[in-house]
Formats: C-alpha cells, sequence, structure tokens
C-alpha cells in the first residue's frame, strides 16, 4: 500500500522528483508550508479575536490549517527518498574575517524528521478536533485564545523538528516552551493554573540555558550549528583524545540538561505533574505526545556528539531508568486520574532516555512514536470524563462507566490505551517497550543490566497503576460525584453529559492509530537482519543516528556479545524473544494485582493502606509515595527558601543601604542645613530689616577694628580690577 | 568755606534723621508709614551726602543728592501703587498680613 501511495503522491505532487533525483534543483518548497500552516492558522485567529468572532470559526480554522501540514507532511514522506535541505530564507548570517555565523531558516527532512512530523501533525489535527468540541463552553471567551496558542505550539513545534540548524531548533524549543506557558495558564482566573505556568516556563528556562550554552559550544568546536556540516566535521576528524578539548565532553551534558529539562526527567520533571492544569487537549497534544519528546528528538538529531564522551549515554540511561522507575512508584498512590497520567507520562520519557542510553535510538524513537498515540488517548479520554462529570478526576469518586449510556467508546478507548501503556502482548507499546528492554541487557556499559530489571519491574508497575484506573473508572458497580465545576443545579440532580461525535470520532481514530502502531515493527524493511522494520529504517536512515564512524556500536555485533552475557546465559535464548515472555508475564502480575485490589475487593487496597500505614516501620512508604517522595517540599528548601532569603535580603540592602543611606541620606544634608537657616526666612520685614542692620554694624565694627582686612579686600579688589582691564585690553 | 563744626552739626542732623527713619521702620507695622520712614532713611543720607559734597568742595555729592531724590520718586510711584494692590487684596495694610511668602 505504501508503494502505491508512494507512487501515487508522486504522480500528483512533485512528478519532478524522480525525474530530477540527482538535480540539485528539485523544488521542495511548498515543504515550507508544513511550518507556514500553523501561522497562518495562528493570524487568522488573531482576526477572530479583533472581531470578536462568538462561533465555533477558530477551531475550524485551525483543524483546516494543521489538517493542510499534516497532509503536506505525507506528501513529503511518500516523496521522500534521500535527505534534502529545503532552503527558506536568510536568517541570521553573520561575516567576518576568517569566519562566519550561518543560521538560514531551512528545513532538513530526513526519515527521523518525517517520522516526528507525521505523528506530531497527525495528532496535532486530531486533538483539535476533539478540542473543538471539549473547549465549547468558552466559545466567544476564551476559544480563539486557546487555538491560537494550538497554532503557535504547532509553528514552533514544526520549527523544532524541520529545522535544518541548531538555531532554528532553538526558535521552536523556546517556542514550544512559550506555548506551553500560554496553555498551562490557559484558565488565568485559576491562581493554581498561573502557578503551573510559571512553575513549568521557570523549570524549563534552566534547560533552556543548557541548550543555549550547548549551541554555543557546537558552534565553538565544529564552526557550524547545521547538522550536516556537524556530521561532516565529525566524519573528517580523526578521534584521539585531544580533539575538542573539555568542549566535547561538555557538550553532550549540556544538550543532556536541556533534553531532561524539557522532556521531565529526574532532577527537572517537577514542572510535567502541574502542567496538568492546562486544558486536557493541551496535555494529550504538549505534555503527553508531542512537546515532552522534544528531548528525546534533540538527543537522537545530535547522538554522534553523544557519542564522543564515554559516559554521557550511560548518563543519560541511568537517568532515564530511575526517572521510569521513580515517576511510576509516585503514579502508583495518587487519586487524580489526570495526575496519573501525568506520572505515566514521565515514567515512559525515562523509557525513551533508557532506551536512547543503551544505543538503541531506534527503540526510543519506536516508543516516542506510540506512546504519542496511547497517551494521547488515554489524556483525551481522561479529558472527556472530567467534561462530563463537571471536573471529576478522582478514581474513588468514579466508577462503572462502562455500564453508562454514551460512555462505551469512553471506556473501550481507555482500555485500548491502558493495555498499550502496560505492555499488553501483541499492543504497540508491548512491541516499542521491549525493543528498549531487550537493548539494555545487551549493551555493554555500567549497570545496564540492573537498569534492565529495574525497567521490568517497573513495567509490572506502569501495568498495576494503568489498570486500578480502569478497573476504578470503568469497572464495578455505577457509582459517580461530580466535580467541583458544577455550574447550574445541585449535586444530587446531577447528570453527566455523554461526548458527542467530535470527541468519539477522535478517541476511536486516535485508538485505531495506537493499535495500528504495533504493525510498523513488522513492515519489512529494505535492510537486511535489521530488528524493527519500518520505524528502525525510519531511525537508521537517519545520518543523525549513523554516528561516528568506528564509534558506534553496531547492534549486530551487541546481540552477538549480549548471548555471552549473564542474562542471556540465563535464559538461554535471543533477548528479544526473551523480553516478549518476561515483560508479557511482568505486565499481567501487574494487571491481575490491579484486577483484585481495584474490581475484585476494592475495599482490600483501602485495608492494605491503612494496615501499612499503622504499621511504624512501613508508615513512611505510603506517605511518601502520596505526597510525591516530598520533591517539590525538598526543591521548597532547598532553592525556593534560600532564593527568597537572598532576595529579601537584596531588597533590605536596596531599600537600606541604596535608597537610605545612600539617596536619601545624600538628600538630608542640604535638607538639614536648610532646617538651620529656614527660620530666617519668618515673613516679618522688620526682622529683615533688623538682620540687615545688624550685619551692616557687624562689617562696619570689622573694618574698624581689624584693618588687616580692609587691606585684604583692596589687594583682592585691585587683582580684579587689573585682570577686568587685562580681559577689556585682550578682547580690543 | 565750612568749619568742621558745621560739618558735624549737618552730620549729626543726617544721623538723627536716619536713626528716626530706621527706628519708625522697624517699630511701626503700617506699610504707609513704614515707606514713609524709608523715604526719611533717604533724606538723612541725603544730607550727609550735600553736607560732605559742600565740606571737601565736590559737586558730586549733589549729584548723587540729585539721583536719590530721582530713585525715591520713582520708587514712591511704584510703592504706592504696590500699597493700593495689597490694600485691595487684604483690606488691611499690616505688614505681618503679607509674610505668608515666608519658607
Amino acid at each position: 500500500m505504501i508503494e502505491t501511495l508512494s507512487i501515487l503522491s508522486k504522480c500528483i505532487a512533485m512528478p519532478a522528483v524522480s525525474l530530477a533525483k540527482d538535480l540539485p534543483s528539485v523544488d521542495l518548497s511548498w515543504a515550507g508550508f508544513i511550518v507556514w500552516m500553523p501561522l497562518i492558522s495562528l493570524t487568522l485567529c488573531g482576526l477572530c479575536a479583533m472581531f470578536k468572532v462568538r462561533t465555533k470559526a477558530p477551531a475550524i480554522i485551525t483543524v483546516i490549517c494543521l489538517g493542510t501540514s499534516f497532509v503536506l507532511t505525507v506528501l513529503l514522506w511518500q516523496g521522500y527518498e534521500q535527505p534534502e535541505t529545503i532552503y527558506l530564507f536568510d536568517w541570521v548570517q553573520v561575516h567576518w574575517a576568517d569566519g562566519s555565523f550561518i543560521a538560514n531558516f531551512a528545513l532538513y527532512v530526513d526519515s527521523l524528521t518525517l517520522l516526528w512530523m507525521l505523528f506530531v501533525t497527525g495528532l496535532g489535527t486530531l486533538i483539535t478536533v476533539y478540542a473543538s468540541e471539549y473547549m465549547e463552553h468558552d466559545v466567544g471567551k476564551g476559544y480563539t485564545r486557546f487555538f491560537a496558542g494550538v497554532s503557535v505550539f504547532l509553528f514552533a513545534m514544526t520549527c523544532l523538528v524541520m529545522g535544518d540548524n541548531l538555531l532554528v531548533l532553538y526558535l521552536g524549543w523556546e517556542g514550544v516552551g512559550f506555548a506551553s506557558y500560554w496553555l498551562i495558564g490557559y484558565f488565568y482566573q485559576r491562581p493554581s493554573a498561573v502557578a503551573a505556568a510559571k512553575k513549568a516556563f521557570i523549570v524549563n528556562r534552566i534547560g533552556d540555558v543548557g541548550l543555549a550554552l550547548a549551541i554555543y559550544l557546537i558552534w565553538s568546536t565544529f564552526g557550524t550549528v547545521q547538522y550536516e556540516g556537524i556530521t561532516a566535521a565529525l566524519e573528517a576528524h580523526t578521534f584521539d583524545a585531544s580533539f575538542g578539548g573539555w568542549t566535547v565532553h561538555a557538550i553532550p551534558y549540556l544538550l543532556m540538561l536541556a533534553a531532561f529539562g524539557k522532556s521531565a526527567q529526574l532532577p527537572l520533571y517537577v514542572w510535567l505533574p502541574d502542567a496538568m492544569e492546562g486544558p486536557t487537549p493541551v496535555s494529550a497534544l504538549i505534555h503527553a505526545a508531542t512537546m515532552v519528546t522534544a528531548g528525546v528528538y534533540l538527543i537522537i538529531r545530535t547522538y554522534p556528539l553523544f557519542i564522543l564522551d564515554s559516559h554521557a549515554l550511560e548518563t543519560v540511561a541511568w537517568v532515564g531508568g530511575l526517572t521510569a522507575f521513580f515517576a511510576a512508584t509516585i503514579g502508583m498512590a495518587q487519586y487524580d486520574i489526570k495526575r496519573i497520567m501525568a506520572y505515566s507520562t514521565i515514567s515512559q520519557l525515562g523509557y525513551m532516555f533508557l532506551g536512547l542510553g543503551v544505543l538503541t535510538s531506534y527503540g526510543a524513537a519506536y516508543h516516542v512514536f506510540t506512546h504519542a498515540f496511547f497517551k494521547a488517548v488515554l489524556f483525551l479520554t481522561c479529558g472527556a470524563i472530567m467534561h462530563g462529570f463537571a471536573g471529576q478526576l478522582d478514581l474513588r469518586r468514579l466508577s462503572g462507566l462502562r455500564k453508562m449510556k454514551g460512555w462505551r467508546v469512553v471506556s473501550y478507548t481507555m482500555l485500548i490505551g491502558c493495555l498499550c501503556l502496560a505492555g499488553f502482548p501483541l499492543t504497540s507499546g508491548y512491541f516499542s517497550k521491549d525493543a528498549i528492554l531487550a537493548e539494555a541487557f545487551v549493551t555493554q556499559g555500567t549497570g545496564f543490566k540492573f537498569l534492565g530489571w529495574l525497567a521490568i519491574f517497573t513495567a509490572g508497575l506502569t501495568a498495576y497503576y494503568t489498570f486500578r484506573v480502569w478497573f476504578r473508572v470503568c469497572c464495578g458497580p455505577v457509582q459517580y460525584e461530580a466535580g467541583d465545576e458544577l455550574h447550574g443545579g445541585d449535586a444530587s440532580s446531577f447528570h453527566p453529559h455523554a461526548p458527542r461525535f467530535a470527541i468519539n470520532f477522535v478517541l476511536v481514530t486516535i485508538a485505531l492509530g495506537a493499535l495500528l502502531a504495533a504493525l510498523p515493527s513488522f513492515i519489512p524493511n529494505e535492510t537486511e537482519g535489521l530488528h524493527g522494520g519500518w520505524i528502525a529504517e525510519m531511525v537508521n536512515d537517519s545520518p543523525a543516528s549513523a554516528g561516528v564512524p568506528g564509534a558506534v556500536v553496531d547492534s549486530h555485533a551487541a546481540h552477538v556479545d549480549g548471548h555471552d552475557s549473564t542474562h542471556g546465559s540465563i535464559l538461554g535464548m535471543d533477548p528479544h524473544k526473551a523480553m516478549y515472555y518476561i515483560s508479557a508475564f511482568v505486565g499481567f502480575i501487574g494487571i491481575g494485582l490491579a484486577l483484585y485490589f481495584h474490581l475484585f475487593c476494592r475495599s482490600s487496597a483501602d485495608a492494605l493502606r491503612t494496615k501499612l500505614l499503622s504499621s511504624r516501620t512501613t508508615r513512611w512508604l505510603p506517605t511518601a509515595m502520596e505526597h510525591k517522595w516530598y520533591v517539590d517540599e525538598i526543591y521548597i528548601a532547598l532553592i525556593r527558601s534560600p532564593l527568597w532569603i537572598l532576595g529579601k535580603v537584596f531588597s533590605m540592602f536596596d531599600r537600606y543601604l541604596i535608597d537610605g543611606v545612600l539617596v536619601n541620606g545624600i538628600a538630608s544634608i542640604p535638607r538639614a542645613a536648610a532646617k538651620w537657616f529656614s527660620p530666617l526666612h519668618n515673613g516679618a520685614v522688620q526682622s529683615y530689616a533688623v538682620s540687615m542692620i545688624g550685619g551692616t554694624i557687624l562689617i562696619a565694627l570689622l573694618m574698624l577694628f581689624m584693618p588687616e582686612i580692609v587691606d585684604f579686600l583692596r589687594t583682592i579688589s585691585e587683582q580684579s580690577g587689573e585682570q577686568s582691564v587685562a580681559l577689556i585690553g585682550g578682547g580690543q | 568755606m565750612m568749619t568742621s563744626a558745621a560739618l558735624s552739626g549737618y552730620l549729626f542732623v543726617s544721623g538723627v534723621l536716619f536713626a528716626i527713619g530706621l527706628v519708625g521702620f522697624l517699630v511701626r507695622r503700617n506699610l504707609i508709614v513704614m515707606f514713609l520712614c524709608t523715604e526719611l532713611m533717604f533724606q538723612g543720607a541725603a544730607v550727609a551726602f550735600v553736607a560732605m559734597g559742600r565740606y571737601l568742595f565736590d559737586y558730586s555729592g549733589q549729584v548723587m543728592v540729585i539721583f536719590i531724590l530721582t530713585v525715591a520718586a520713582a520708587e514712591a510711584a511704584l510703592a504706592l501703587a504696590l500699597v493700593v494692590l495689597l490694600h485691595r487684596q487684604r483690606d488691611t495694610l499690616d505688614a505681618d498680613a503679607f509674610g505668608e511668602l515666608h519658607e
């Protein structure tokens, strides 16, 4: 089918490609519209806001524009043959005597770009359709603002993914951060939403500093910020120990800082759970499917740079693996289903970084791809529930949705999402997660085996908390309470309103996408013997992941090594196959536990919690997990409070030293002097006369009794007289 | 020719005039009276000028007196106009009533 489509698109859209493959003059500038369409949509939304449009027009405009972007991306993908740079216009060009800095606004299209763009624009369009219904209570109020924000986000995201150099990526990087801030703070009357938006923006800035410094160091080391230039520079060098000095070791860690900030990894993840304050389509699109994967994209794109430092990828793997575990433990103990999904996003992003660290950029990218679908569907179902039950998100207050009229689509699409997230056999999440897990066992690296077992254990936790949500919310007896966004009527007469066509349509489409995302790993690829099919081809064809000659670890060689490892000898079979059984087994255990605690015997979950809490030795476990391991509190104690105190000290310094002593202190000198003399100006004419007479008498007495003063005055007057005479003489 | 005894008589008169003017200026509150007192002090100074001019055979003394009279006349016109305006404003000629310009 792909071949047919490919031929079709070649005939329809770009007949020149097949003919002019070798010519550099293939005109692909129409691809620029992938980037411009969201910008056009933003402009039109702005016009809607200007003319105070009170209809759903902004949604229609945005859907059409983003849909066009998606169609163009598909056309570009079908016509794709080799990496291509599409020049749009000159952006930053600085030349001087012995160097230059060039960052054109150009698009770099290779298979990796296309992989990302396909799900970014595709899911972007679908989620906008969903939002057109979800946001309808805001028509005329914030509706236009919302879709303008989504347009800004898509523009920035396409810049980030498609830019041909790191500066365009940086533009997109900051742009998505800004759009995220904009949309998290959408409900700006709610203080918690404003605080969450601020938190997301500030935490992201920490990562952005890393990216800015990394770009600067890359430019100063390689003399270019274009991906092609960097790759060429890397291939041209022989990598002895002296190459690049400390910069090549600093670059990967700075890029990591950027990626961990944007993709919510361990030290910097705290913003993502709070970001759930935004409208749910935003959580689905930005904080689950697309923006948070920008960090993964950045690392895949700059993969060759990570191989320059021997411990860089190990660090990535460790941070990813620990984040996956850590976030899963928090997710287990939350009651807000949207928060649970947020922590599962952090956890799954951790898997992706683990994949990058253990040298399977294919596994990471595949997991990004499948995760985009199943996490989007999970968030969107959460949104539908929140929408229908007046903001209710507590899984203890919702039950049996499956049996309610109109909620069947939501329940079963949620089940599909949960199955994928839990890694149920033969779902997309199962394949993508296993690609990462298996590689953790075969790649040589410090503690990778431990990380592998930790990740398998985390997979069990994931299955448990995922199905905890589904069994609680969708199964069991029908019970519900309205949330706190109830408007009109009291809680007892509350009737949930089931989602209508737009939401159901999008849910079904994305759920199907989540199921079909398992297929790409089966579509055979042209490269013989490569694991992973179509996705692997998309990732490995990209020069970005080709790596540095001599430094890249060949996956086949790694597999051979893998058989000698402990893991291989224990199970005695290919790690990929073994992993299929192990992770399925672990997943079943997790689902089984959830089934017992949250469907068959719901009271036992509370009983277990009470039992843990009553014992002194185990009390810390549920307490700490429910309080998210007190990370926010630790940050407040370690960072916010010292900064607050420092700010107070500076404020005191400013108020008392600068303003008090220097400014007002100096001003008080003439004021004090004025106080001494101002009583003389009492307004009584006679007193002036007395002073005048007194002064005159004083002068007269002085002249009488101290004649030397008179002499002195005389000499002065004579001198000045001579001077004035000299002056007059000079003038003539 | 004027003797120095005669000169001291003139200067004494001049001093008395000046002192009367000065004391009057300092003790009275009525603007017109204060103004008249300044005129008295002027005349005291004028008498001293004329006497010294005569004693030293120098006509500058008389020249100075003519200047003083001219200035005094101009000043009288101006000052009386001011007094009229001030009186219109406050219905009084007490000098203390116009003291709010201080500080």
